[in-house]
């Protein structure tokens, strides 16, 4: 790289995400992370409208959408042109939401993944459609409200459970799959580093609190974030071909409730007999992840607690 | 030297000569000769390219996309529900304005599921911003690969290019195919230079998102862009000629249009049956000519105007239907026609749905029915009665 | 070289500096040099990424772009960051 390439602003100032979204956060971690030699293909959505209305851009790297399901195809097809141009070095990533990742580009991901591109895909899970006014989606946890799945007098919400992305994506057997959330910015940062370091398909989904979305105020998307992780509703780890090898220490188990209340997404669980029941498996939910990914920490030692 | 090959192979033989460092593609009847002999070809160590095999064609045209606009040169081919399912990408394709050559093996449409031919498929995708051009027979599928890359890359032009070619009819026809050298293909298609491409080194936003006051001049721009197309598609199809001696002409071709009182108007493999019995019925005396539409996007309107002035009758033969109206290529002539003087009285037929097969007798009943003055749309070759569940209609 | 390709249909690096989206702000962070630490915190949670921290100057925002969410204040350790509503003018 050029000197000229190494001062560049790699995330600009002036897009249009909402006030304190975690998902603009968690670009610019990963762009920094990432550096300047890489080359982008954005899914649509939030991302990729509040950074590139025309004629703006916040990109300072090369950066490409064109639709909302294909973002693992054309990440691909670059994979390709560039070491067809003897390009060895630069690096592709690939960045979708939650919806356009696990449910409609489902099967662009999946064959990206099967046939080993040198991509790094990251997930920004913001748990539901924000971009056209927070819909359910495959990621959406349990008794979240969202616009399509709306809490009323016959429902809590979101019926089903989370879609178990990571695992159906280690499932390919690629050489790294991890979770991340932005309120840990370094872990983020480290991992995504880490990704890059490895050749082959890499897969990372970020949990990116969104205010608007989650309906919690501007400046509480690090405590949710924080939150989700110390409940265990949203494990952190690494799968490195196939073993999961590293685990976001929980020190002190905090109750689901704690995050599910300054949340209006769950207002719901809160106003009824019923709801109190759905906190109840929310809360096994969690616990299931945390003797799944054996994410408390050791009272004494601790050791390995990041 | 002519070798016998199978119109696929022509075809894939075309595109390795013209080097491309990529293709992706999902198989679809009838396409699939065609990029399995590229397989077959990279395999070999006979072109060196990757072939990416993607998971549907969605991601066929995606991947394509990608790589286009990562600046290296790449094909990929479909038909039929497999060009339905990459509409998405391919009106994408068509405004991002990326040089990318694409085969269409023409297959009808479901329901019901049915391999045959017929045009409905690129018909299908005619508004997405692609050049659209119609091969005649294999020789020339083969030659329009070399002109597509060269017409999709010129900076004049920039835009992708859908050669279409029927199904069955000319995909699975062995013929005797004239393939050229590496070098004369190297002379005549020269490497590919992209206007812009995704480098960490001029880091560019492409794909924006344009809101109402920028939609319109972008999208009257692909519309200016196809129309200032025209005369290079005569120009490449003109230099090939020159260089290789043989081809047809860019936009469309007459035959035997000279004193004629009846063309018949067609696109694509159907036109070899229609040259022969207007051949039979010019030695019976009656003057009927031909015009061969070679390119429909972007759509020769004046080149039209100008090669049927003063024709009485015209007959458009053609294999798609726009359900609800009639056939496409017909509105779209009568269209170009419209407040011209001494305009032809033009009838509609549609014929060859699904794969049916296109005779000499449905060529002269067609040529006995526009004499005769018919109106509006025919379908021929059509049972007269269509039986109906529980017997009403 | 001039092409057909519209100058629109391409966007370039720092482009999106022309929006200045500090008009947005209801509350300004404003943060007490005294207690700040230089500690970078707050550079990490930035989603507009326009605070700058040194040991001489400490705590720097943009005030063209902050959108005045609040995050440098609430994650910020030793709780210097204070938000304080916009004067109406």
């Amino acid at each position: 790289m050029t000197q000229a390439t190494e001062k560049r602003e790699l995330f600009s100032p002036g897009h249009t995400a909402c006030s304190g979204c975690g998902q603009s956060l968690a670009a610019r971690l990963v762009l920094e992370a990432a550096g300047p030699d890489i080359v982008i293909a954005n899914n649509t959505g939030c991302l990729e409208v509040f950074t590139t209305r025309a004629p703006m851009s916040s990109w300072g790297v090369p950066w490409i959408h064109s639709l909302f399901e294909n973002s693992a195809a054309l990440a691909s097809g670059i994979d390709v042109a560039l070491r067809a141009q003897g390009n060895d070095h630069t690096k592709v990533l690939a960045f979708g939401g939650d919806g356009g990742t696990a449910d409609i580009s489902f099967g662009a991901l999946s064959g990206m993944l099967e046939r080993g591109h040198d991509v790094l895909y990251v997930c920004f899970d913001n748990e539901a459609y924000m971009n056209t006014g927070i819909q359910r989606s495959g990621l959406t946890p349990f008794c979240g409200s969202t616009t399509t799945s709306p809490a009323g007098k016959k429902s809590m919400g979101k019926h089903e459970y989370k879609k178990d992305m990571p695992a159906i994506v280690a499932a390919h057997h690629i050489p790294y799959v991890a979770t991340a959330c932005v309120s840990y910015p370094r872990d983020l940062q480290r991992k995504v580093k880490k990704a890059l370091s490895i050749c082959g398909p890499k897969y990372l989904q970020v949990l990116v609190p969104c205010p608007l979305g989650w309906y919690h105020k501007p400046e509480e998307t690090y405590k949710v974030g924080k939150l989700a992780v110390e409940t265990g509703i949203y494990p952190l780890f690494e799968i490195e071909n196939g073993e999961v090898t590293r685990v976001q220490k929980i020190k002190e188990k905090v109750p689901v409730e704690e995050y599910l209340k300054i949340q209006r997404r769950f207002k719901q669980l809160f106003a009824s007999e019923e709801g109190k029941e759905d906190i109840k498996k929310i809360q096994e939910y969690a616990d299931r992840n945390i003797e799944h990914y054996g994410l408390m920490a050791d009272p004494v030692g601790a050791a390995k607690n990041e | 030297m002519k070798k016998v090959m199978e119109g696929s192979l022509g075809v894939a033989n075309a595109v390795r000569l013209c080097k491309p460092q990529m293709i992706a593609a999902y198989p679809i009847t009838p396409q699939t000769h065609i990029v399995e002999g590229l397989a077959k070809m990279v395999a070999d160590g006979n072109l060196d390219c990757h072939y990416v095999n993607v998971e549907s064609e969605h991601s066929a045209a995606s991947v394509t996309l990608g790589a286009a606009a990562a600046g290296v040169r790449v094909f990929t081919a479909s038909s039929s529900q497999g060009i339905m399912l990459m509409a998405e990408v391919i009106f994408n394709i068509g405004s991002i304005r990326l040089p990318i050559v694409m085969v269409c093996v023409n297959r009808a449409l479901s329901f019901p599921i049915n391999i045959w031919n017929d045009q409905q498929d690129s018909f299908a995708v005619r508004d997405a911003g692609w050049i659209q051009l119609y091969a005649e027979d294999n020789q020339e599928a083969t030659d329009m690969i070399f002109q597509a890359y060269r017409l999709a890359e010129d900076h004049r032009v920039s835009m992708p290019v859908m050669v279409c070619l029927d199904g069955f009819i000319l995909s699975h026809a062995f013929e005797p195919l004239d393939l050229p050298e590496q070098a004369q293909v190297e002379e005549y298609l020269p490497p590919y230079k992209p206007i812009v491409k995704l480098d960490p080194e001029n880091p560019l936003t492409m794909g924006v998102m344009g809101g109402p006051e920028v939609y319109m001049e972008m999208r009257k721009s692909v519309q200016d862009a196809m129309i200032d197309a025209m005369p290079v598609i005569e120009e490449v199809a003109d230099e090939f000629k020159k260089m290789f001696g043989r081809g047809s002409a860019g936009l469309m071709e007459e035959y035997r249009m000279d004193d004629a009182e009846l063309v018949i108007l067609s696109m694509g493999s159907v036109l070899g049956t229609v040259k022969e019995v207007v051949d039979e019925r010019r030695e019976k005396g009656e003057k009927i000519g031909v015009l061969k539409l070679r390119c429909y996007r972007p759509f020769p309107v004046e080149q039209l105007r100008s090669a049927l002035a003063g024709i009485p009758k015209v007959a458009v033969l053609e294999k798609d239907i726009s359900l609800g109206y009639e056939g496409a290529l017909f509105t779209d002539l009568k269209a170009a026609l419209y407040n011209t003087e001494n305009a032809p009285k033009i009838s509609g037929f549609i014929a060859g749905l699904g794969g049916r097969d296109i005779t000499r007798k449905t060529i002269n009943d067609l040529i006995d029915m526009a004499k005769s003055g018919a109106e509006g749309t025919t379908f021929l070759d059509t049972a007269k009665e269509i039986a109906y569940l529980g017997g009403v209609q | 070289m001039s092409t057909n390709i519209p100058a629109l249909q391409i966007a370039r690096p720092g482009s999106s500096r022309m929006n200045k989206t500090g008009s947005w702000r209801t509350y300004r962070p404003v943060c007490d040099l005294e207690t700040c630490t230089a500690c970078t915190t707050c550079v990490s949670f930035c989603p507009e990424g326009v605070i700058k921290v040194n040991k001489e100057d400490k705590y720097q925002v943009d005030l063209d772009y902050c959108k005045g969410c609040g995050l440098c204040a609430e994650v910020c350790p030793v709780s210097a960051i204070t938000m304080e509503r916009e004067e109406q003018e």
